[in-house]
């Protein structure tokens, strides 16, 4: 009750600041390097010898065919991948030349420098206000009046304020599907990550949903670098400014969307834009 | 073709019969309780501590068998649940499925879970004896809350497992570490924990065996955790094994008591259930 009367002073007042003023767009945001990756689950090898380079404040989408490794590449570069039983990673992946994996690095640091969008949005058992509130408080923002306006500013950046202003304490498995995916990716921002991560982020959505996150991700690349991994290539079509094509654990192709979409070199990308496989 | 559908109407009829049975054995039960606990039963019955002569048959009531009992089942519930949520937390989210600590301790759940109710209270009664300890509250408290804590972890770690894997995914790329996810997984299982409490706090306040050495009986009401506690279902022991009929009909009533006071908490956890399932993403 306290934070709803709190966000109708809020609104009034300092919120309608430009984002700019709660997350200063970095101009040198994250780039990822990976080198060498190989990971394995099991006895089985899931990656090989992965060479990729994510350039920051673009959207790179990862396009390939089911069971290639997209998801298993997107999960290792936030840690994600190593709480699977019997996953093993080997290689580096520099996180603006800092290699994440090596000995001494904190788990915990990595996994809040980047945003992870799932498949399914998949809200936290709280209400709207505590599903963003819950990582801001994670990462040091004490105060009510603080984690208010967070709160305040991130359902704003997701469109999603318009929405949900009067129903910020109803549970937020309340919400229509579309919305949650927003609050998820809310969410996730107000832990004010350097990269978003979104794993098919769309593909549970709408036409219209599928199109309000893309044109998010679209105004969000000004200051954020991301790496999607999608299964529509007319997805790729439209977004894309890098495109990483993966074929069973090796990438095959990896370039600027217009050369690798338009233009492509290897004779399996070719025949997986043109549907000869899926 | 007739005798498959004569073999069909037999199973039919059969298994309506079964039913009836078990509908049957509960009204039956309810009504001996009724008939000849609540003539017995009355506002003393529920408001004094039993007088001079009250295993005779004169005045008093069983008001200290129901506050002991009533503070064995809280204290047992508060101790059982503050141990069994650090080892299904432990279980779910620091071990893995293989793991064969996990293993062991899941076999200790259903070990512990058979052991009669009589040998935990021989256990607790030995330990204490060797501690040079009276029968009293805390030692029903604890001796009960060991009783119970199988029934309520077992019924916690099933919920607890069907923590989704998305969200604990989500939780951890928010940069959570495992201690923190505990509260998301608590959030997420609270109408489990709720089912688990209930199962448990019904079997704490109806066990007479684990009480009877270690909260020993009194017939007033514990003033500080040292003293002896009574409790219904010892009341109802001690009452019926009288020859005076009025004191074995006390005995029912005593029954008739602890039957409602099931009743409530199974009424009041499974409203607490549903308010908690909200927040419940499935």
């Amino acid at each position: 009750m306290i934070a709803t009367s709190l966000s109708s002073v809020l609104l009034r007042e300092e919120v309608s600041a430009p984002l700019e003023l709660l997350h200063a767009p970095n101009m040198d945001a994250a780039t990822l390097k990976v080198r060498n990756l190989n990971v394995h689950i099991g006895e089985q090898s899931i990656l090989r010898d992965v060479h990729v380079h994510i350039p920051s404040h673009k959207i790179t989408c990862i396009i390939g065919p089911s069971g290639c490794g997209k998801s298993t590449l997107l999960k290792t570069f936030n840690r994600l991948l190593e709480t699977q039983p019997g996953a093993r990673i080997t290689g580096e992946l520099l996180l603006n030349g800092e290699n994440i994996y090596r000995e001494g690095v904190e788990v915990i640091d990595v996994r809040k420098r980047m945003g992870l969008l799932s498949q399914r949005p998949c809200p936290l058992p709280m209400s709207v206000y505590e599903n963003i509130a819950f990582g801001c408080r994670l990462h040091g923002t004490r105060g009510r009046r603080k984690v208010m306006r967070k709160v305040v500013h991130y359902l704003q950046a997701t469109g999603l304020w318009d929405e949900v202003r009067d129903r910020l304490h109803t549970p937020a498995s309340r919400l229509s599907i579309g919305q949650q995916q927003r609050l998820c990716l809310a969410r996730g921002l107000a832990v004010e990550p350097e990269i978003i991560l979104a794993d098919e982020a769309t593909s549970a959505l709408d036409p219209i949903s599928s199109r309000i996150i893309e044109d998010l991700f679209l105004r969000l690349r000004q200051q954020y670098t991301i790496i999607m991994v999608t299964h529509t290539l007319s997805q790729a079509v439209r977004i894309a400014d890098h495109v990483i094509f993966m074929y069973l654990g090796r990438v095959v192709e990896e370039g600027p969307a217009s050369e690798v979409l338009h233009h492509p070199k290897h004779k399996l990308t070719q025949e997986y834009l043109s549907g000869s496989f899926s | 073709m007739r005798l498959k559908l004569l073999e069909q109407k037999i199973f039919r009829i059969l298994m309506i019969g079964a039913s009836c049975l078990v509908l049957g054995v509960l009204l039956m039960i309810v009504y001996a309780l009724l008939r000849r606990g609540l003539p017995a039963l009355s506002w003393e019955m529920i408001t004094t501590v039993p007088g001079g002569g009250f295993y005779l048959g004169k005045e008093g009531g069983l008001l200290n068998a129901i506050v002991g009992s009533l503070m064995i089942m809280a204290g047992a519930t508060i101790l059982s649940l503050a141990l069994s949520v650090p080892v299904v937390m432990f279980l779910n989210l620091y071990l893995d499925k293989t793991s064969r600590l996990a293993y062991l301790v899941r076999l200790s759940f259903d070990v512990l879970l058979g052991v009669p109710s009589i040998v935990y209270g021989a256990f607790g009664f030995m330990v204490m004896v060797f501690l040079g300890l009276r029968a009293s509250l805390t030692g029903g408290m604890i001796v009960v809350s060991l009783l119970i804590f199988p029934i309520m972890a077992r019924a916690m770690d099933e919920v607890a497992a069907m923590f989704p894997k998305e969200m604990k995914e989500a939780t951890l790329s928010l940069g959570a570490t495992k201690f923190e996810m505990v509260r998301v997984v608590l959030r997420q299982i609270a109408p489990g924990i709720a089912t688990a409490c209930l199962l448990s706090v019904g079997r704490a306040i109806g066990d007479a065996a684990a009480v009877l050495f270690t909260a020993g009986y009194t017939d007033s009401i514990p003033t500080s955790p040292g003293q002896p506690a009574a409790t219904l279902p010892l009341a109802i022991f001690f009452q019926l094994s009288s020859p005076v009929p009025q004191v074995q009909d006390r005995a029912y009533a005593a029954a008739l008591i602890l039957t409602i006071i099931v009743l409530v908490l199974s009424v009041l956890s499974r409203w607490f259930a549903h308010k908690y399932q909200k927040n419940k993403v499935s």
